[in-house]
């Protein structure tokens, strides 16, 4: 009898357990399936330069990081002073990807809220995007020397991602081979 | 007045049926069959930026792209697996609407019918339980009355 009068307790516990370790996942952020394969490959014209271009071959030789961003996304308006900042601090090997962008707003984007990519590539159709996996705007992955995707970051950078977990990630993946 | 309300929902079944129908108008296929695969996998593919929408359905900018490359991609004469597996590994198992059993998706699509069985299970040990109370309600002496009853009764039936 006393048996009996637990279970429904022992359920609730169990049920209050699952809900809440569903409440601590955010159903925004889902798994790349990219991390531990190669950069998609691509090719795409600069933002700045359009006679230029950017490739998945850029991303192979050294640590680099791509960032996702467009002049109409307004996370990205919180991410990037972030990302100039942290870019003066400590040199980053940092692409950016300008994604269903105008090139003009791209431009003065980068303009007046300074630049701190080596260069951005520009996804006006958002194909490259697609490869990418992007679904939201910002979005940054870190590559390593291989150029095999090891890390992505859904949403805005905070500078405590940044000195926390992509400066680790990066003096990680460089003392790689 | 008949007539202008007859007007107005004229206007209004036609931007109905356009809205319905502007997602499949935007793209042609040459043969049917083209079509309803189309049809059949942008209503399968998750939009992942919307998350509780098909493509569809959604009329955000990415949906749109997805449904441009599902569109392209028959065109192109690619089968329904590879689109599929073009969407899956770029957007992981979520993409699908209707995602593949394994190990992953175990407790997905079996865990609703093991809580069935649970319930099931606790729904018939209480009737059999309440059943045993009921029966045990009668004690020894109030068998015995009911014996004895019946058997008086049976005795008046047969004297009559």
């Amino acid at each position: 009898m006393k048996m009996k009068a637990i279970v429904p307790l022992l359920i609730f516990i169990a049920l209050v357990i699952l809900l809440g370790y569903g409440l601590t996942r955010d159903p925004k952020k889902i798994p790349s399936p990219l991390i531990g394969k190669p950069v998609p490959v691509f090719k795409l014209p600069k933002v700045l330069k359009p006679g230029e271009s950017v490739s998945n071959m850029d991303f192979i030789g050294q640590v680099s990081i791509l960032n996702v961003w467009a002049s109409w996304c307004a996370s990205c308006r919180v991410e990037h002073p972030i990302i100039v900042e942290f870019a003066k601090k400590h040199p980053l090997n940092i692409y950016g990807l300008n994604y269903k962008d105008q090139r003009s707003d791209a431009k003065r984007w980068l303009k007046y809220f300074g630049d701190p990519y080596l260069s951005s590539a520009y996804d006006v159709t958002g194909s490259a995007g697609i490869d990418w996996g992007v679904y939201g705007v910002p979005e940054t992955f870190i590559i390593d020397k291989k150029g095999i995707i090891r890390y992505k970051k859904i949403g805005p950078m905070t500078k405590e991602f940044m000195e926390n977990t992509l400066l680790p990630l990066l003096k990680k993946l460089e003392n790689e081979s | 007045m008949k007539k202008s309300y007859a007007w107005l929902s004229g206007i209004l079944l036609l931007v109905i049926s356009f809205n319905c129908l502007s997602a499949m108008n935007l793209y042609q296929f040459d043969d049917e069959t083209k079509k309803a695969r189309f049809k059949t996998l942008i209503h399968e593919l998750r939009c992942t930026v919307c998350q509780n929408q098909t493509i569809a359905d959604s009329n955000a900018d990415l949906a749109k792209d997805l449904r441009d490359k599902v569109y392209k991609m028959i065109q192109a004469g690619k089968t329904d697996e590879e689109i599929k597996t073009f969407m899956v590994s770029r957007f992981t198992d979520f993409v699908l609407y209707n995602p593949p059993l394994k190990p992953g998706t175990y407790v997905l699509w079996l865990g609703p019918g093991v809580l069935l069985l649970i319930a099931g299970f606790f729904l018939y040990r209480s009737i059999r339980s309440k059943n045993m109370e009921e029966q045990s309600d009668i004690d020894e002496n109030q068998k015995q009355r009911i014996a004895k009853l019946l058997a008086e009764n049976q005795k008046d039936s047969s004297n009559d």
